[in-house]
């Protein structure tokens, strides 16, 4: 069997492995559980890189578990979407894994640090397991497995606050989980199979029967309170903003898309184009929520006084776009969702892991004590502009670009209407990032702070930066914002990339 | 199904919503298994493969498949629980009570004080 055919099983199988190891070597040393970690993860983005390469010039690789032939073995497939999405999570997921190293032993403290590898690990397993799955059931599990570690992972901090946030998330998750549990025996009990492209042909027939009619809504509605859409998004704000940093970074950017991922994989792959936005009124209502997600979400960003809430705020409108992008179903709308999924990742990502120094540096958790920290951390605070920049969609930045493609796809569909919703969200986003980058470069610094640095004035570059996070953890957010400038730029990439997989989507492909 | 929701919204006890969790996720086990079932139908066991050649007549065998699928789903149902239940030690030992009320009520206390702050500096 040639090396290509068992790479799509070896994505999910290294991180399942290694955090089986990792407790082991954490015996020894704990520092090693940090290098497992970034190896693995490294890895993993290895792989799903030459995974996308050669799904995109020979097309579909599909793995087969244990040699069972699908629709009864287990099949694992790689196209062009999950190709897209995998080498984007995989990535997050190592940049996130690098700037951990700090800050674990800082704020999580040394004695739970292989414990929190251990479930960092899982939580990747689970992220890209769902991601490359071929199988319904096969997918809830993955997205078990992500929960799980995820309820976790948001407890693990030193704030009590955590852990109530991480109770409503275990609540609010395990019923989306159920849910989705549901609907998958409703597909199961009419069909007889689980296999996602033998659903998708034997469906066809069913498409009037209550019970595919049902076990859809289940979908949407399971998958919709893993991803945060408006009205289930209660559990979003506690589990983003309590958490430690780093988890946070990676539930914004990797759990959610996952999730949202599974979203349009069910819409699309599983029941067929015309089913999804024809027969269901399921468009008009998922425009409704995803326009007033992603308004609300940004006037709700606007009344917090802390920066982690914040950005766990703009997290729900941002899903939004996406959710409006996908509800469109046209092929430069899908498009620009399926950047967006690309470019919320990196920014989200990167965003929380500067609050993540922020809070490892100074301990600062609310938006109006970040004065003056344009001079203390100014490369921190650089990526930080960039990405906030890029999240109103200033021009020449990735933001730009998916918003700029769900703007005309709404266009192209004739409900101009959600132009102008992109265009207030995008204008409140200004107001809100732009009080941060006032209060970060310009306010007047506390009078007591500003002597204290007056003795060392030295402008060497060392001493400027001497209060810059560690270089750990400055390396990861300077790369993510440095993707979002070249993403904006070099547009040309990524769009090639989910032209096609929207393209694929919208034939009703796997 | 619905008994469970409606104790993990109505029940101010965190320990009595896990109990609401536990009903909702058996009436889903539950549902899985009656789609298994068959009239007249017998345990799965092939007895003499050799006479019915490899694939034996299927009618008179109960599906085995949904058994297997909530064997797993079990096990992460068990792995919620006891998840929630590690959860709700720590609560009690960091706010000294697992009743929603009360907690909600310390966090809002909590805001009030950091919103004070901000306002003094």
């Amino acid at each position: 069997m040639a090396l290509t055919e068992i790479l799509p099983g070896l994505v999910t199988v290294i991180p399942l492995i290694s955090s089986i190891i990792i407790p082991i070597a954490g015996m020894i040393n704990r520092l090693y559980s940090w290098h497992i970690v970034v190896a693995a993860t490294f890895a993993c983005f290895l792989i799903s890189l030459f995974l996308l390469n050669s799904v995109l010039n020979y097309g579909t690789i599909s793995y087969w578990f244990g040699g069972w032939q699908p629709p009864w073995g287990i099949e694992y497939v790689i196209d062009s979407f999950s190709g897209f999405v995998l080498v984007i999570m995989s990535f997050i997921s190592f940049m996130i894994a690098i700037s951990a190293g700090e800050y674990v032993k800082k704020q999580v403290g040394e004695e739970r640090m292989v414990l929190f590898y251990t479930l960092y690990m899982l939580l990747v397993t689970g992220a890209l397991g769902i991601v490359t799955t071929g199988d319904m059931f096969n997918l809830y599990i993955f997205l078990e497995i992500a929960s799980l570690s995820g309820y976790a992972l948001v407890a693990i901090g030193k704030k009590r606050a955590a852990l109530v946030a991480s109770y409503n998330y275990l609540i609010l998750g395990t019923i989306g989980a159920v849910l989705v549990l549901l609907a998958i025996g409703f597909l199961y009990m009419v069909t007889g199979t689980l296999n996602m492209a033998d659903l998708n042909t034997r469906l066809a027939d069913l498409y009037h029967s209550r019970v595919v009619l049902v076990a859809f809504a289940l979908f949407i509605i399971g998958f919709s309170i893993k991803f945060a859409l408006f009205p289930l998004h209660a559990w979003l704000l506690g589990a983003h903003s309590e958490a430690p940093s780093v988890i946070s970074s990676i539930l914004a950017a990797v759990v959610l898309k996952v999730s949202a991922y599974a979203m349009i994989r069910v819409m699309f792959s599983v029941f067929s184009v015309e089913f999804s936005f024809d027969i269901l009124p399921s468009a008009e209502i998922l425009l409704a929520l995803s326009s007033i997600a992603i308004i609300v979400g940004a006037v709700q960003t606007l009344a917090q006084t802390t920066l982690k809430r914040m950005l766990a705020y703009s997290s729900i409108g941002q899903m939004g776009y996406i959710v409006l992008g996908v509800a469109l179903a046209n092929q430069i709308a899908l498009t620009g969702s399926l950047i967006h999924i690309l470019n919320h990742a990196i920014m989200k990502g990167a965003l929380f892991l500067i609050a993540g120094s922020i809070i490892y540096k100074t301990g600062i958790y609310n938006l109006s004590e970040l004065k003056g920290l344009g001079k203390k951390m100014p490369l921190s605070m650089a990526a930080f502009t960039i990405c906030g920049l890029s999240m109103i969609g200033v021009p020449l930045t990735a933001g730009f670009v998916s918003k700029w493609y769900i703007a005309v796809g709404s266009l192209d569909a004739g409900m101009w209407y959600f132009v102008p919703v992109l265009l207030i969200s995008s204008l409140i986003g200004a107001v809100y990032f732009g009080r941060v980058i006032h209060n970060v470069y310009f306010a007047q610094e506390p009078e007591h702070e500003r002597h204290k640095g007056q003795n060392t004035d030295i402008k060497t570059f060392k001493s400027k930066i001497r209060d810059e996070a560690p270089i750990g953890m400055l390396i990861p957010t300077l790369i993510l914002a440095g993707l979002c400038i070249f993403f904006g730029i070099a547009a040309s990439i990524p769009v090639s990339i989910a032209e096609k997989a929207a393209n694929m989507l919208l034939m009703g492909g796997m | 199904m619905m008994i469970g929701f409606y104790a993990m919204i109505a029940m101010p006890n965190l320990v009595k919503k896990i109990i609401g969790l536990n009903i909702f996720q058996t009436a889903v086990y539950l549902f899985y298994i009656t789609i298994a079932a068959r009239y007249d139908g017998t345990v799965p066991i092939i007895i003499d493969s050799g006479a019915l050649g490899l694939f034996p007549d299927p009618v008179p065998y109960a599906n085995p498949l949904p058994h297997v699928l909530i064997l797993t789903a079990i096990v992460v149902g068990v792995s919620v629980t006891a998840v929630a239940l590690a959860l709700i030690i720590r609560i009690h030992r960091a706010y000294d009570t697992i009743d929603e009320d009360k907690i909600i009520a310390i966090q809002k206390i909590e805001t009030h004080k950091n919103i004070q702050k901000i306002k003094e500096a």
